[in-house]
């Protein structure tokens, strides 16, 4: 995936607008911060997502963080296989380490997202 | 400002995370945590823990005030001789867990770095008057642990102290490059292994041999998961002053015996009253229950987690906890609120994970 195609949050999650279908990951940046990831906890296929509240999970040896929705919706999908194998995020975080597919809302935009460029100035103040 | 030990500059250049832990700026990890934490229980590992105070006690009545601020007795140690126990106040509070080393009328206190002026201003004040010097020697110096089943065997030839030959819990002090060491058979991972104290100039230089001798470089991050799985109390998370040494499960460092030390009145009135007490944790899932969270038991709170972790050779979510004398027996099976959900988790014998002797 290349990652100038997607939109990013400040609290590093990514996300794909197909059609209505919002696909939501978090960033290779993020994963690596985590280092050990032990647990994901993830919403049922059918919950609801909320624009800037939490969604689920993710667990790490020193720590948990929330993981954020950057858009409203319903959740159609939910990667299982990381919920079995939560190392799995760190091969491919924004490919086959995604975490959810939404259906999103009429007229839904990701335009109040980061732009590639926007996330990377973000990290790089990090100090990474 | 943080402080920085005499390894900042190789921590920072070798992708060292640095954290801000009891006032130093230290690694937590240079790799992933989980494969530190394996090195040192396969094979070893080495930590920088300049971070911990050094504080030399000397003078003719060094064992005195050594015997005045510690609970364990000091007056039995053999020269060369390391002991733990607990520096404590006059309710029997926990002013800090130390290590107390021996060579001739000399004592060594090794001490948390979070307590390091505490501690030394308690042996100033109750020093004042006697016969002692005391001297914090952390700064001018450095503070290796190389640890692991192979730590031993690789830090042989390292300095002029036969390492090999030292006992379990025995130091004795050396030469490295010509200039004097201090070797002890030490250690906060649950492993066998050495803790060096060095030249604060000489630290880069043997932190690097030790690398070359096939230690691997560990931060903060496994000494934490290390130390959990052997049930090794943490100050500030297992001790404070309001939690005394038999709350603690550490009653054996407590000896009523050897005569008066501050907070042994108290000590003798609270050593069997029933409070909370230390226990540990195993849950059935993978969630994490960690320091704060509430432990409940046919829907009462009977307690508090103080540290926990995925204990990475257990292979299970394992936590310390304080809880009320009821729910202290293993096997007895209790909740933990982890933000907001309960956990099913069991009490089990500790430590949690002990290695094979040979």
């Amino acid at each position: 995936m290349d990652p100038k195609s997607l939109r990013y949050a400040s609290t590093h999650e990514w996300a794909r607008l197909e059609g209505d279908i919002c696909t939501i990951g978090i960033t290779p940046f993020a994963v690596e911060q985590l280092t050990d990831v032990i647990y994901i906890e993830l919403p049922d296929v059918g919950d609801h997502v909320f624009a800037g509240d939490s969604f689920g999970e993710i667990e790490s040896v020193k720590a948990v963080s929330d993981l954020f929705s950057p858009v409203n919706g319903e959740v159609i999908e939910v990667n299982d296989k990381l919920v079995d194998d939560p190392s799995r995020i760190t091969a491919d975080p924004l490919g086959k380490g995604w975490l959810i597919k939404v259906k999103t809302e009429p007229g839904t935009t990701l335009d109040h997202l980061l732009t590639w460029e926007q996330y990377e100035k973000q990290i790089a103040s990090q100090g990474h | 400002m943080a402080l920085r030990t005499p390894l900042y500059d190789w921590h920072t250049a070798h992708h060292g995370r640095m954290v801000e832990f009891a006032g130093w700026l230290m690694p937590l990890q240079y790799s992933r945590i989980t494969d530190e934490h394996q090195a040192v229980r396969t094979a070893a590992g080495v930590f920088d823990i300049s971070h911990m105070g050094r504080i030399w006690i000397a003078g003719p009545e060094a064992l005195d005030l050594v015997q005045l601020v510690y609970t364990n007795n000091a007056a039995t140690l053999r020269d060369g001789q390391v002991r733990y126990g607990l520096v404590c106040n006059v309710e029997g509070g926990i002013r800090d867990d130390v290590l107390v080393y021996r060579f001739g009328e000399r004592y060594l206190m090794v001490v948390n770095a979070a307590n390091r002026e505490k501690i030394l201003g308690w042996l100033i004040q109750h020093g004042s008057g006697r016969p002692v010097e005391i001297s914090d020697q952390t700064g001018p110096t450095a503070m290796l642990a190389v640890q692991g089943p192979c730590a031993v065997e690789r830090c042989q030839g390292l300095t002029t102290v036969d390492a090999a030959g030292l006992r379990y819990y025995h130091a004795a002090v050396g030469e490295y490059r010509g200039k004097p060491c201090l070797v002890s058979r030490t250690g906060y991972t649950g492993e066998d292994g050495l803790e060096l104290i060095v030249d604060a100039a000489l630290a880069t230089q043997v932190w690097e041999e030790v690398l070359a001798r096939g230690a691997q470089p560990c931060g903060l991050g496994a000494r934490d998961t290390l130390r959990l799985e052997a049930a090794l109390p943490l100050y500030g998370h297992e001790l404070s002053e309001e939690i005394d040494p038999f709350q603690a499960g550490l009653g054996w460092a407590v000896k009523f015996d050897k005569g008066d030390f501050i907070g042994r009145d108290a000590l003798l009135r609270r050593r069997d009253d029933e409070r909370r007490r230390r226990v540990g944790l195993v849950l059935e899932g993978k969630r994490i229950a960690r320091d704060g969270a509430s432990v409940w038991r046919d829907g009462r709170e009977i307690g508090t987690v103080t540290s926990g972790t995925f204990a990475p050779t257990v292979q299970r979510a394992i936590a310390l906890a304080y809880v009320e004398p009821a729910g202290t027996a293993v096997g007895t099976e209790v909740e933990v609120d982890v933000r907001g959900q309960r956990e099913r988790a069991k009490v089990v014998a500790l430590p949690f994970y002990r290695r094979a002797r040979s």
